[in-house]
């Protein structure tokens, strides 16, 4: 039985690990903005799936209500990053974020 | 004392089924995740994270917590990827679209995500089939209405935080997204 119950903690909180490195090491690597964005929402839901297996380990909703928070910024943040490009498109007309590497006030 | 043992092995074998379920969503999951950052093309990639939100999804569930499963499923998978996939077919906008339209929509590419959500499928079914729900639920599960009493009761200022977050998300998106006029990008 204390199986059972430990079970969700450990290896939940080994697959959000997971989950957060593999979108690390996609933010890392690629260089087109897309799929740089797309590797910070894995992270983003990485951390949101931490904060549930931790509510579900003491059963309270508190880790639920976290994910909800994690859930806004997400959204707030892809609508922004999607704008972002967008401009970024039409402004250099590729993806590829070293295009970027310089600012001109 | 054999009904006991008997009610106990069953206890016994919802956990085994819940950590084989648990174990075999998140391979699904870590198999699409890993499929989305070495994919080269945006559209195969989407079909992969949409697959790995859906796995997290149901090991939400397997975690006792079926709200935010659903609305993982409906925001995440649903809105999000919806609005990613939007700017993708914005972005390719000219005489070649059709051309990498076809490119991209090769019969067989759509192999990949669709083997991994059958097995995830394969779980869902499972787990409403067998009737073995509340034995997988070895923790205990927090329904919604717990969930909303704390999210609007302890937690009512992170509300309007968001709500405060999610206006200038709106207001940010709408002014960073609008056509410039000839005056603003000559300078």
């Amino acid at each position: 039985m204390t199986t059972t119950a430990s079970l969700p903690l450990m290896q939940g909180l080994l697959l959000a690990g997971l989950l957060f490195g593999l979108g690390l090491i996609g933010l890392l690597v690629r260089r087109n903005i897309i799929f740089v964005l797309m590797a910070v929402e894995i992270m983003l839901n990485a951390a949101g799936l931490a904060f549930v297996v931790a509510g579900a380990r003491w059963g309270q909703a508190d880790g639920q209500v976290m994910f909800l928070f994690v859930l806004a910024l997400a959204a707030a943040e892809v609508s922004v990053g999607l704008a972002l490009v967008l401009r970024f498109y039409r402004e250099f007309n590729q993806l590829d974020a070293d295009a970027a590497c310089r600012m001109w006030g | 004392m054999a009904a006991l043992r008997t009610a106990w092995h069953s206890r016994e074998t919802g956990g085994v089924e819940m950590e084989a379920l648990f174990y075999i969503a998140a391979l699904v999951g870590v198999a699409a995740t890993g499929m989305v950052i070495t994919r080269h093309n945006a559209v195969h990639a989407l079909l992969y994270l949409i697959v790995s939100l859906l796995a997290v999804a149901l090991i939400f569930f397997l975690l006792g917590a079926p709200f935010v499963a659903a609305l993982e499923v409906m925001i995440y998978a649903g809105a999000i990827m919806v609005l990613f996939l939007f700017v993708v077919m914005m972005l390719n906008q000219g005489p070649s679209t059709v051309e990498q339209e076809r490119r991209w929509l090769q019969p067989g590419m759509w192999t990949g995500p669709s083997i991994l959500a059958v097995i995830l499928l394969g779980e869902l079914v499972y787990l409403f089939g067998s009737g073995t729900v509340q034995d997988i639920h070895a923790i205990v599960p927090v329904d919604p209405k717990q969930v909303s009493l704390v999210l609007l009761g302890p937690y009512l200022i992170g509300v309007e935080l968001a709500s405060m977050l999610l206006l200038p998300g709106l207001i940010g998106a709408y002014h960073l997204g609008r056509r410039l006029t000839k005056a603003e990008a000559s300078t």
